[in-house]
């Protein structure tokens, strides 16, 4: 599959202007859709975690690990810490991620298909189980997490809502074209490889356990990053973060998004919460089933996600 | 599909769709939320998951049953006039399951979206944290129904907007304790079984101090830690009977307590230890003769089988009855009282027949008396956004000739008993030895 170059270059560009229209909207939105939207690009970001795996091959039923590990970082850096810069805070949580996939991965990176997704659900519910266990973290409670200042300047009431906005639209810009870099690069090409054919993979030279842990901390990266993002934007952190509906969730929103492109997992994301809130208002006795309904017709009729409804007459660009 | 023309650039396609996203997400919200002269109450409360049946439910229904009352004009003195300040009330019911952030979502659409004029709901204590800072920010009066944790006002210092109708947990254990060591003040051992999270941890580290200071001799011999919703309990009850305490303490509620009582029944882990349930009066209906007499029961505040004699409990309990076909228990009794205390507060400050602010509801809401039928409820505590109420405990009692069951034995304790004062969190204050509490 060859890629041409300038197509790469395209999509970084792509990825510029939706961000520049999205920013533009801060002044133009209503309050409550900014706030769904900062939710969605946190969210878009774990789902892009799980995008990334499914390229080679591996569904992650527990990214609601690194998702769960960010916000809790960045509740415990602000509380405990006195941490109150929105970027110390994230790229603290970011690197929490990190260190735990390190620590995982070797372990992980040893299995694959149902057996790697029932790994990664356990090492989730682990968490879960410990922080419910946990009453000095406030146990099913959770607790607050206090309002992030910026560089030095806290904003206050619309202002703070909207500065985490711009910041969950800038930092989702950011990670989808570093993401998008790192799907292009030969790096991200062999994980496609991996999938396919992981003997072929070893018979070139290359290591397909050392790819797909890479692969696998890059996630656990942009998932915690997502994660911290999450608890900025809602205030409050609970164990339920960590539960495995929530991964489920997750893996749902990137088979809705598509897994073709960088953006579809952000589009499958504000699909899903828009779908959800309208639901929950016009259905508050049948919402589950109302959105059980819609998002399995949206399957049913575009089986790789609605991507295609963007990239319909195109070949896919990256993957399949 | 060479058929189809291309766009000049996927570039363009991306940004488009990106720009149609925001616009029809941002014109749909636009069309909803018509200022139609209605007083709009968001009601949130479980309607789906473990807490709906015992919680919820009974509490939507009231709530359904107040406001069509109110709305008729037909309620009872001092609350006959119509709706809110004779306006008619709109409700907008949502779901309260899928955890904190997901509630935080929500109650800024329907605040910002909907446009409810006030907020009235939440059960989970972890959704009322996540809500408080958000109701002082977006500056709507939201009224706590049922929530029981402590750290409400601990997160949320000096409130505006929230306010809490129903007592908080910490009430209910140091009223069990002051009950148990009462009625049985010669007993030697405690044990506990509790769900593993934050209700049930909490609930048993304000039991156990609260004990220690009016009993010092009492020994826990032991402490099961079941996690919710399991079930199951045959470990639990063998490791409870073997340890043959006085008195089994449990913060269990719904289908969880109902187990534990059948399975511990059935077991005889009843015959010797009598159990406290501090939850237990949404079992009073259904435990028939289960469960032993003298079980301790409490219903977290004076509700459901501890409501008291008045005009007002003489039309609700009847009225649910008939609508409902069961007798309406402590949440539902917890719901009718935190409308009426929106009611009395709107029309306390607010011209009559004209749209209460929320500046006049939360200034009429402060410090307000206000009767439901649970008896008079004051607005005292945190300056006046934390209702104090008197908390009873009983016993149960069947009564194999009508097949009903109720309470005996009942005893009630002042709020000052039982309640901290302002300015003390309650493990500090129980430690203390209860300073400043005025029992009779």
């Amino acid at each position: 599959m060859s890629f041409p170059k300038h197509l790469a270059s395209s999509t970084g560009s792509a990825v510029a202007i939706a961000a520049l229209v999205f920013a533009a909207g801060t002044w133009v939105l209503p309050p409550w859709l900014a706030f769904l939207l900062t939710l969605a690009f946190a969210k878009g970001l774990v789902v892009l975690g799980v995008v990334i795996q499914m390229r080679a091959g591996l569904v992650s039923f527990g990214q609601a690990l690194f998702y769960c590990i960010g916000g809790y970082i960045v509740g415990l850096a602000s509380q405990s810490l006195g941490i109150s810069d929105a970027f110390a805070l994230l790229a603290l949580a970011t690197g929490a991620g990190i260190l735990m996939a390190l620590a995982c991965g070797w372990l992980l990176t040893r299995y694959r298909e149902i057996f790697f997704a029932m790994l990664t659900l356990a090492l989730s519910m682990i968490l879960y189980g410990a922080l419910v266990k946990s009453s000095a973290l406030g146990s099913t409670d959770g607790f607050n997490v206090a309002a992030p200042s910026f560089l030095g300047w806290t904003p206050q009431g619309d202002a703070q809502k909207q500065a985490l906005y711009l910041l969950s639209v800038a930092v989702a810009a950011a990670v989808a074209i570093g993401i998008h870099r790192f799907m292009v690069s030969s790096l991200g090409r062999v994980i496609e490889a991996v999938r396919e054919n992981e003997l072929r993979v070893e018979y070139l030279g290359l290591s397909p356990r050392a790819v797909l842990f890479s692969n696998y901390v890059v996630a656990a990266g942009i998932s915690a990053l997502g994660g911290g993002l999450t608890a900025l934007a809602s205030g409050h952190i609970d164990p339920d973060m960590a539960v495995w509906t929530t991964s489920g969730e997750f893996v749902f929103i990137a088979i809705l998004g598509g897994t073709g492109h960088v953006f579809a997992p952000f589009i499958g994301a504000i699909v899903f919460s828009v779908i959800r809130t309208f639901a929950i208002q016009e259905a508050p006795h049948f919402w589950q089933m109302t959105l059980g309904v819609v998002l399995l017709a949206l399957i049913l009729f575009l089986p790789k996600g609605l991507w295609s409804l963007i990239a319909r007459d195109k070949p896919a660009e990256v993957a399949t | 599909m060479k058929s189809i023309p291309h766009f000049p650039s996927q570039t363009f396609r991306l940004a488009a769709s990106a720009a149609a996203i925001t616009l029809i997400t941002g014109m749909s919200a636009s069309a909803v939320a018509a200022d139609n002269g209605k007083y709009r109450i968001g009601i949130v409360t479980f309607l789906s998951g473990a807490a709906a049946g015992p919680f919820g439910v009974p509490a939507s229904n009231a709530a359904k049953l107040t406001i069509d009352t109110l709305n008729s004009g037909k309620m009872l003195a001092p609350y006959t006039k119509i709706g809110i300040n004779g306006l008619e009330i709109e409700t907008v019911l949502l779901d309260e399951a899928g955890g904190a952030t997901k509630q935080a979502e929500e109650f800024r659409n329907l605040v910002q979206r909907q446009k409810v004029d006030a907020v009235i709901g939440y059960i989970s204590s972890g959704d009322c944290l996540a809500i408080a800072p958000a109701a002082e920010e977006l500056g709507v009066p939201t009224l706590f129904f049922d929530c029981g944790t402590s750290k409400v006002f601990e997160t949320v210092k000096n409130p505006k907007y929230l306010f809490r109708t129903g007592l908080d947990a910490v009430v209910d254990n140091v009223a069990a304790a002051r009950y148990v060591a009462e009625t049985r003040p010669n007993i030697k051992t405690v044990a506990s079984i509790q769900q593993n999270y934050a209700w049930g941890q909490d609930s048993w580290a304000d039991f156990s101090l609260s004990l220690k200071q009016l009993l010092p001799n009492v020994s826990v011999v032991s402490e099961q830690w079941p996690k919710l919703l399991q079930g199951q309990y045959g470990a639990e009850i063998s490791a409870l009977s073997v340890s043959r305490p006085d008195i089994i303490h449990s913060s269990f509620w719904g289908g969880d307590m109902e187990a534990l009582m059948l399975q511990g029944g059935a077991r005889g882990l009843f015959d010797k230890s009598v159990a406290v349930l501090t939850a237990g009066e949404t079992g009073v209906e259904t435990f028939k003769s289960n469960v032993p007499n003298g079980t301790v029961i409490g219903g977290r505040g004076p509700y459901g089988a501890f409501a008291p004699k008045n005009a007002l409990n003489d039309w609700f309990r009847p009225a649910f009855t008939a609508e409902f076909k069961a007798d309406p228990t402590y949440p539902a009794y917890k719901m009718v009282q935190a409308i009426l205390a929106l009611k009395a507060a709107a029309e306390k400050t607010a011209k009559p027949g004209v749209m209460p602010t929320s500046d006049q509801v939360v200034k009429g809401l402060a410090g307000l008396s206000f009767e439901a039928p649970s008896g008079t409820v004051k607005m005292a505590r945190t300056n006046g956004h934390q209702a104090v109420q008197d908390v009873s405990f009983g016993e149960y009692r069947f009564d194999p000739k009508t097949g009903k069951g109720s309470v005996a034995n009942v005893k009630t304790y002042a709020a000052d008993c039982v309640m901290p004062p302002d300015g003390s969190t309650p493990a500090d204050w129980i430690k203390a030895g209860f300073p400043g509490a005025k029992c009779k």
